[in-house]
């Protein structure tokens, strides 16, 4: 099934409460099987075809604030047009659950994947975990339920696939039966007392305003909640790898031991690029490996610093820009190991925006240079952008 | 100065307010610069002045007269501009009160 079928399918699994959404490419999909679960009943869910993405969040926010468990999806300009609401509805601790099939944002404009949309949510709060494979959308949108509604955490969750190369690819899904997925997956039980929970016996004012005397305060809670997440996420994965057979961690750390050069990325291009150094390895005997960034918010900084101990150089491919710096990936993946006492050195590439490739040739130039900083321990340039048309742009070779 | 809303016993993870009507512990009050006086006199009792007021600070009392609450009056001065017979006036507040060093 395509990426987005398993989506849905996860959701229907997760018996969510609420689904509201609007459509736009590439999530189209996902919002058309969840109204047709609903119309068939197949899911017994309040479907709220809302009027643009700043209304689908508003009344996510508003059902998960009665203790629904809810769910949307969107990418691209429907996320940028909720912005405001992202930090509302992670400022009010409320669990919600969302795709979002990583798209480009206009100018230019194009329905075609790079991380640009996601990068703009970073620091809403969300939690942000990308997926390689349409397996993994599937376990992470249930695995994510578990994570958001946990007590120590209670932030919503952002699961980041790859619009078109993984919302459209249709890959063999393992889909449990719904009884295990209950057992691991219990209903959403808020507690009035803890939770933002609207309910009328127990008034209460939630969404307010508040003092410079206390949002410091709530500020704090939020990025101890973040923190807190690192351990759930693995909590919650290790009791998914029991129960299904399937886990996934913080970060995958493929080949990295023994490892001179890392390559590390998030989503499909981590597919490519553990096919590459496997073909690098056997071919030319190249000590490299890959480093799968799978949670992106909280960034598990500590797993970063750990797998690439040994490394001498660290390859960092973004799918986004940060205009006037760089590219976020690099900036945090610099930032975790800064302080760890460990100098590889590192590079900081730019790769497959607007739904250009990132192709195995992509790959293994990013792994020669990378190998070349690894002997000489110097990096050519602060900042390569792969597979650009230098020429067109008059870039400098 | 009023209570604080939480406190280490009773801080939520986010600005939830469990205690109805708690604003009532801000005495929004001390905000005031001028304050209404009614003049009892001109006051034909249409009760303007307590329908306007945003903060519910005016009332009818017993006698059958309105009265502020000075407690929770802005001095936003709404009830002195709506007053048909012109019976409130807005005094300002003694000037050393914005001025001294306290």
């Amino acid at each position: 099934m395509s990426g987005n079928r398993a989506v849905a399918e996860a959701a229907k699994l997760a018996k969510v409460n609420v689904v509201s959404a609007y459509p736009i490419t590439p999530q189209t999909s996902i919002v058309e099987y969840l109204s047709e679960f609903v119309a068939n009943g197949e899911l017994a869910a309040e479907f709220v075809q809302a009027e643009s993405e700043f209304g689908a969040m508003s009344a996510c926010i508003g059902a998960s604030s009665v203790g629904a468990r809810v769910f949307t999806a969107t990418c691209s300009q429907g996320l940028a047009l909720m912005h405001e609401l992202n930090y509302v509805a992670a400022g009010l601790r409320l669990p919600i659950v969302m795709a979002v099939t990583n798209r480009q944002l206009s100018q230019p404009l194009g329905m075609w994947c790079d991380h640009s949309d996601a990068m703009g949510e970073r620091d809403s709060g969300w939690i942000q975990i990308y997926v390689e494979s349409c397996q993994e959308a599937f376990d992470t949108v249930i695995q994510a339920f578990k994570i958001s509604e946990d007590r120590e955490v209670l932030l919503p969750t952002m699961v980041c696939l790859d619009g078109f190369i993984l919302s459209h690819t249709s890959e063999p899904v393992d889909v449990p039966d719904s009884q295990i997925i209950q057992d691991f997956l219990p209903p959403y039980k808020p507690d009035s007392e803890y939770h933002t929970l609207l309910d009328v016996q127990k008034p209460l004012a939630a969404g307010g305003g508040c003092p410079p005397a206390f949002t410091m305060e709530f500020d704090y809670k939020k990025y101890e909640a973040q923190e807190n997440a690192k351990e759930v996420i693995r909590k919650v994965d290790t009791e998914f790898g029991d129960t299904f057979g399937r886990r996934y961690g913080l970060v995958e750390a493929y080949r990295c031991e023994d490892a001179d050069v890392i390559l590390a990325g998030m989503g499909t291009m981590i597919g490519t690029a553990k096919e590459v150094a496997d073909k690098l390895r056997q071919e030319k005997g190249w000590p490299v490996g890959v480093l799968k960034l799978r949670s992106y918010r909280p960034f598990p900084k500590e797993d970063v610093a750990r797998a690439t101990a040994g490394s001498k150089a660290l390859a960092v491919v973004s799918r986004a820009v940060s205009y006037g710096v760089g590219a976020p990936v690099y900036s945090d993946v610099a930032a975790a190991i800064s302080n760890s006492g460990q100098k590889p050195v590192l590079l900081n590439f730019i790769a497959g925006m607007g739904g250009r490739d990132v192709t195995q040739k992509n790959i293994a130039q990013v792994f020669e240079q990378g190998l070349k900083a690894a002997q000489t321990g110097e990096v050519q340039s602060e900042i390569e952008w792969v597979g650009l048309n230098k020429n067109l742009v008059g870039a400098s070779p | 100065m009023s209570k604080p809303y939480w406190t280490k016993e009773n801080f939520p993870i986010t600005p939830i307010i469990r205690n109805p009507a708690g604003s009532l512990a801000f005495k929004c009050g001390l905000w005031r610069t001028t304050t209404p006086i009614i003049d009892s006199q001109k006051c034909t009792k249409c009760g303007l002045c307590e329908v306007y007021c945003p903060d519910e600070a005016v009332h009818k009392s017993e006698k059958g007269v309105f009265e502020i609450n000075y407690d929770y009056c802005k001095g936003c001065g709404i009830c002195a501009n709506e007053c048909p017979p012109k019976a409130i006036r807005m005094v300002a507040e003694v000037e050393e009160s914005c001025t001294s060093e306290s």
